[in-house]
């Protein structure tokens, strides 16, 4: 059976629906890349999908022994997270607080359990390091291990190369595959850039304002809407040079919401 | 001659309660700070004053029974308003804060039973300007609440940590935060009403916020924050109701200044510094 199964789900804010029908399918280790322009839905899906907004419509079955609370979850960086003083062994632990139900403190399986995800992501002799002084590429990692405490199935990733250097990009998708490969964990990642997404990979949801993809990457690449998505004006520029762009249109964004 | 003061039952009243709830306020006030809430301990305390403001009207003698109430659900409607209201969180504040001090001002200037409105009225706002008025049930009623609020801090610090720092985080993984949300506004507002007793209405926000702030100027993990400013609460509310016991200066105002003089050192000290 399916680790997590979509039908028809209209996800909105509020009632009003922002994306229709979105249908999709994953099993156990594979890697769905979530792509489309700006106000397709994308966010909007994966709030759904984190269970922080509700769905005006349709369903999300899980299977498999999965459940949405066991979702690893790497939102978006915040403005308060910029400033605030906390260790990176402080922010991983607090992944764990799912599994804490009404203990008061963090058990010393929960301490091992953040240690190896600090391990995982090689990021275990920054433990004391205050997170507000890392690299960009770093407080990635940190998150991203936070999110390996919730969860060990599935990870929902909310553009996780935003505002980071070319170098530090390549090195974040890399983790992603290896945990994608080795642990055989589920990677559910919204992106903007097209080209990782095609070369990372096994599935690809295209949200279109009229219509919608998805299937396997192979199929991706020779759909009609891949082609189209391409060759449209200034966005094949976006395509071809993701993270100046992505730069861009993150600071656009802030101000139009 | 410290030891002189301590001799007299309302100089020890004035310490208990003044550590206490400078010591609950700090602890609180990290929080607040960080989830970019200070105003709303502001707003707290005015609308804390108008509640005031009826209670006296009213000649009640346990003024708590209206001002905490009134405080804890203006706390929690401020906290629901969120982002999609038509009022804006930061234009219901303003309009609350500004509203109940206005009409707590009107009714103590038309009703007011007491021969002294502008003393009541200065004695709200600023603090009483002697510790004189502790009375042992103020001081018995300090130390409960005090009490609850620490023991509830500390057994939810871990989910208080992940709500202030990623609310989006922990209610994707299944954490209840708009609980902890209403936790941290029914605090907020219990403390606002304690300190109220000692600092006045308008000055209780700096309990809460200047012990986090000039924490924060020099340490750089949560934990580390929190216990540096609750040391900072404690040493400059001490040291503040001695100072005015000496200079028989107002209460609420000296340790206020204490703060801030607590925070420029701590400016200073965190350019020099980085641990």
């Amino acid at each position: 059976m399916a680790q997590i199964t979509v039908k028809n789900l209209c996800p909105g804010y509020e009632g009003i629906p922002v994306a229709k029908d979105i249908n999709f399918e994953l099993n156990r280790g594979d890697y769905l890349c979530i792509v489309g322009e700006n106000g397709s839905g994308k966010s909007t899906l994966v709030k759904t999908l984190a269970g922080l907004e509700r769905p005006v419509s349709g369903e999300i079955i899980c299977g498999d022994g999965f459940t949405l609370s066991r979702m690893g979850y790497l939102p978006q960086q915040t403005l308060v997270q910029k400033d605030f003083p906390a260790s990176v062994g402080e922010i991983v632990i607090s992944g764990c607080l799912s599994s804490s139900g009404l203990r008061p403190f963090y058990s010393s399986a929960q301490k091992k359990l953040a240690l190896s995800s600090m391990k995982k992501l090689g990021i275990e002799n920054m433990k004391s390091r205050c997170f507000r002084d890392l690299s960009g590429g770093q407080q990635q990692r940190v998150l991203l291990a936070r999110a390996l405490c919730a969860a060990d199935r599935m990870l929902l990733l909310d553009e996780p190369a935003t505002g980071l250097d070319p170098a530090a990009t390549a090195e974040m998708y890399s983790i992603i595959k290896e945990l994608n490969e080795k642990e055989k964990i589920t990677i559910i990642m919204v992106s903007h850039d097209i080209e990782a997404a095609v070369k990372y990979a096994s599935h690809i949801l295209h949200l279109g304002s009229d219509m919608q993809f998805f299937g396997t990457k192979e199929e991706y690449v020779k759909s009609p809407i891949k082609m189209s998505f391409r060759h449209q004006d200034g966005l094949a520029k976006f395509v071809d040079e993701p993270l100046c762009s992505r730069a861009a249109a993150g600071k656009n964004r802030r101000y139009l919401k | 001659m410290i030891a002189e003061y301590l001799s007299y039952p309302f100089v020890r009243y004035a310490f208990i309660a003044g550590i206490l709830t400078a010591l609950c306020s700090s602890l609180l006030g990290v929080t607040l700070v960080l989830k970019r809430y200070s105003f709303i301990g502001d707003g707290l305390s005015h609308v804390a004053f108008g509640a005031m403001a009826i209670a006296a009207v009213l000649s009640l003698k346990a003024e708590l029974v209206v001002v905490l109430p009134v405080t804890v659900v203006s706390a929690v409607l401020l906290l629901r308003t969120g982002q999609n209201t038509r009022v804006k969180g930061d234009a219901a504040l303003a309009m609350l804060s500004v509203g109940s001090m206005a009409a707590g001002y009107f009714l103590l200037n038309m009703f007011s039973a007491s021969a002294n409105v502008s003393g009541d009225v200065c004695s709200t706002l600023f603090g009483s300007t002697s510790i004189l008025t502790l009375t042992s049930t103020d001081v018995w009623i300090c130390v409960i609440m005090s009490a609850l609020v620490i023991i509830a801090y500390v057994l939810f610090y871990n989910k208080i940590f992940a709500v202030t720092f990623d609310e989006n985080f922990a209610k994707a993984t299944g954490v209840n935060t708009s609980a902890y949300n209403l936790l941290i506004a029914v605090i907020t507002a219990v403390i606002i009403v304690l300190a109220m007793n000692l600092v006045g209405a308008l000055l209780t926000s700096a309990l809460m916020i200047f012990p986090a702030l000039s924490a924060m100027r020099v340490f750089h993990t949560f934990r580390q924050v929190v216990i540096c400013s609750a040391v900072i609460a404690v040493v400059s509310s001490a040291a503040g109701v001695l100072i005015s016991i000496i200079l028989s200066s107002p209460v609420g105002a000296t340790i206020v200044i204490g703060d801030l003089i607590v925070y420029g050192g701590f400016c200073l000290a965190g350019r020099r510094v980085k641990l």
